[in-house]
């Protein structure tokens, strides 16, 4: 099957600062897929040459297997853009908005599927409001419509949830969700690492231009960090040496890595032989904002 | 084909549902320049014996508003959307360079022609005219507002804020405008500055115009038609050059 995405050694200099150091990067079908990073990293721009609006230095990029630059009018109608930044244009209501999108994708009478966007993402009573008059949420929404507009197997959110309500971001993950069962490729961008541990299936970390780390999300967890166990025992005592390999104190709690559920049993046993009551007992997931934390600070070697 | 006629009917409503602003006030405006000027000079200036100064006034009065305007929709409308960012969703989806060009050129072309009328309407009522050669009067309206259309998608390419965009308007456009014969025939001028105005191409877009309206004019239609074709095709491949490498619009 044809990719959704791919990007092959991709490079781009703005004025002498390499934003993109040869990038590689396959997208299947389907996917959905966290692209994440520091502010910087190149994501942003990896999507504007995705999308067109900048171009490459070097490298080639091809949506659903036609190429941005040879073959830009098929890869543009396959890709379907919501960018970070909030724009809207004032002259025109959101179904205006939404009808002239279509056009320029070359549809006419799109007003059944634009009334099905402006009903998933709560929208239809403020149809024929002005873009002016409507809250930044709301503009934001009228974003993600537009970008839907000519139903595009492969959507990229870049930010969506920045400075969002918890309403919109449930409105909006419902229907991306949605969107992704029904077999569209999502590509997601977020500071939220909770976000994209929940909803992406694999991702990507860019730091300087690179990726630094490419896997299934569960397999980065697992590489980078671990469970651990955090326990507080009576009296605020002192863990018996030769419990643990490696433990931290932080507080009056003990910190102590956990890498099967099969090993809290003899830890346990040890602590009870030393005479030790525990007082409080919880076992912490591994997550994503650990696993990020560790890639960009070694650059992504596990 | 529908990309390019949404952005042409897009862009026409985006002046259209301001047209207060972008229609009827520089029809106002022409006419205070009608009313003044007639009122002062009316007695004063004969251009051509047979035609009183308030007629000769008018054909480069509306010429002058259908430049201007043509010049503004274009460039105000792309300097708008790339300061706002709005212009990506003219460049995500598939729409061809020259189907971009022809939709900015062409909306420009028409607020142009909206304004034009719009003057000759109201001067109606001032004076009486004449349309000696009909096709004449299509002819320049038509490529005068190509050209400033044209310009002015040049004019917001190159333009990176407001700023840009006023510098360009205020010492090119306005002093092209004003020096180009709208309120004189440059046979009162001296020689060294009749030989001046013959390098700039608006000129010729009046005189000719004008000749439309009263059959007389500073030199023959034909030359006028020439260098205003010229104008324009050396505009075109200009513009359609700079959106082809993506010239600030796709860095």
């Amino acid at each position: 099957m044809i990719p959704a995405i791919r990007v092959r050694q991709v490079t781009k200099s703005f004025s002498g600062l390499q934003a993109l150091a040869g990038i590689d990067l396959e997208i299947g079908q389907g996917e959905f897929f966290g692209l994440l990073g520091p502010n910087g990293a190149g994501k942003t721009t990896l999507i504007s040459a995705l999308a067109g609006l900048i171009r490459a230095d070097g490298g080639t990029l091809e949506v659903m297997g036609h190429d941005v630059r040879t073959d830009y009018r098929n890869a543009r109608r396959k890709l379907g853009v919501v960018p970070q930044e909030l724009v809207f244009d004032p002259f025109f209501t959101v179904r205006e908005t939404l009808r002239i999108q279509s056009g320029y994708f070359g549809i006419r009478n799109n007003d059944a599927w634009i009334d099905e966007i402006l009903s998933n993402l709560d929208l239809a009573d403020r149809a024929d409001a002005s873009m002016r008059a409507l809250s930044g949420g709301m503009k934001r929404r009228v974003l993600v419509a537009q970008a839907l507009v000519h139903r595009p197997p492969v959507i990229i959110l870049d930010e969506p949830t920045a400075g969002v309500d918890v309403e919109l971001r449930q409105t909006l993950w419902r229907f991306v969700r949605r969107l992704n069962e029904d077999g569209h490729t999502i590509v997601l961008t977020t500071h939220y690492l909770e976000e994209a541990e929940n909803f992406c299936a694999r991702i990507a970390m860019l730091k300087a231009g690179r990726v630094v780390a490419l896997d299934s999300t569960p397999n980065l967890l697992r590489r980078f960090s671990a469970h651990t166990v955090r326990l507080r025992l009576q009296g605020d005592a002192a863990l018996p040496a030769g419990v643990a390999g490696q433990v931290e104190r932080k507080g009056s709690y003990w910190s102590l890595p956990l890498d099967r559920y099969d090993d809290l049993e003899p830890i346990l046993a040890r602590v009870r032989a030393a005479g030790c009551l525990i007082e409080e007992l919880e076992i912490v997931k591994p997550d994503l904002e650990d696993v990020f934390v560790k890639v960009m600070n070694q650059g992504g070697q596990p | 084909m529908t990309g390019f006629t949404t952005l042409l009917y897009k862009e026409l409503l985006r002046f259209w549902k301001v047209g207060f602003q972008t229609v009827a006030a520089p029809v106002l405006t022409a006419m205070l320049y009608l009313l003044i000027f007639s009122h002062v000079l009316e007695n004063r200036v004969q251009v051509y014996e047979t035609v009183s100064y308030t007629a000769f006034l008018v054909p480069g009065l509306i010429m002058m508003s259908m430049l201007q305007n043509a010049f503004a929709n274009s460039s105000s409308s792309l300097i708008q959307s790339k300061v706002m960012g709005s212009i990506v969703f003219v460049l995500l989806p598939p729409i061809s360079y020259t189907a971009f060009f022809a939709a900015y050129v062409i909306a420009a072309l028409m607020r142009g022609l909206a304004v034009g009328l719009g003057v000759l309407l109201v001067t109606l009522c001032f004076t009486s005219l004449e349309f000696v050669e009909p096709l004449w009067i299509m002819a320049f309206a038509i490529l005068g507002g190509a050209i400033m259309g044209t310009l002015g998608v040049l004019a917001g390419l190159w333009a990176e804020k407001f700023d840009h965009l006023a510098a360009f308007q205020n010492f090119l456009i306005m002093p092209l405008t004003f020096l180009s014969g709208v309120f004189y025939s440059i046979h009162s001028l001296p020689v060294f500055w009749q030989q001046v105005s013959r390098y700039n191409p608006i000129f010729y877009l009046i005189d000719g115009f004008r000749h439309g309206f009263f059959g007389l004019s500073d030199v023959s239609p034909w030359q006028s038609l020439a260098v205003a074709c010229s104008c324009q095709i050396v505009l075109s491949a200009i513009t359609l050059r700079l959106l082809h490498s993506g010239y600030r619009l796709r860095a």
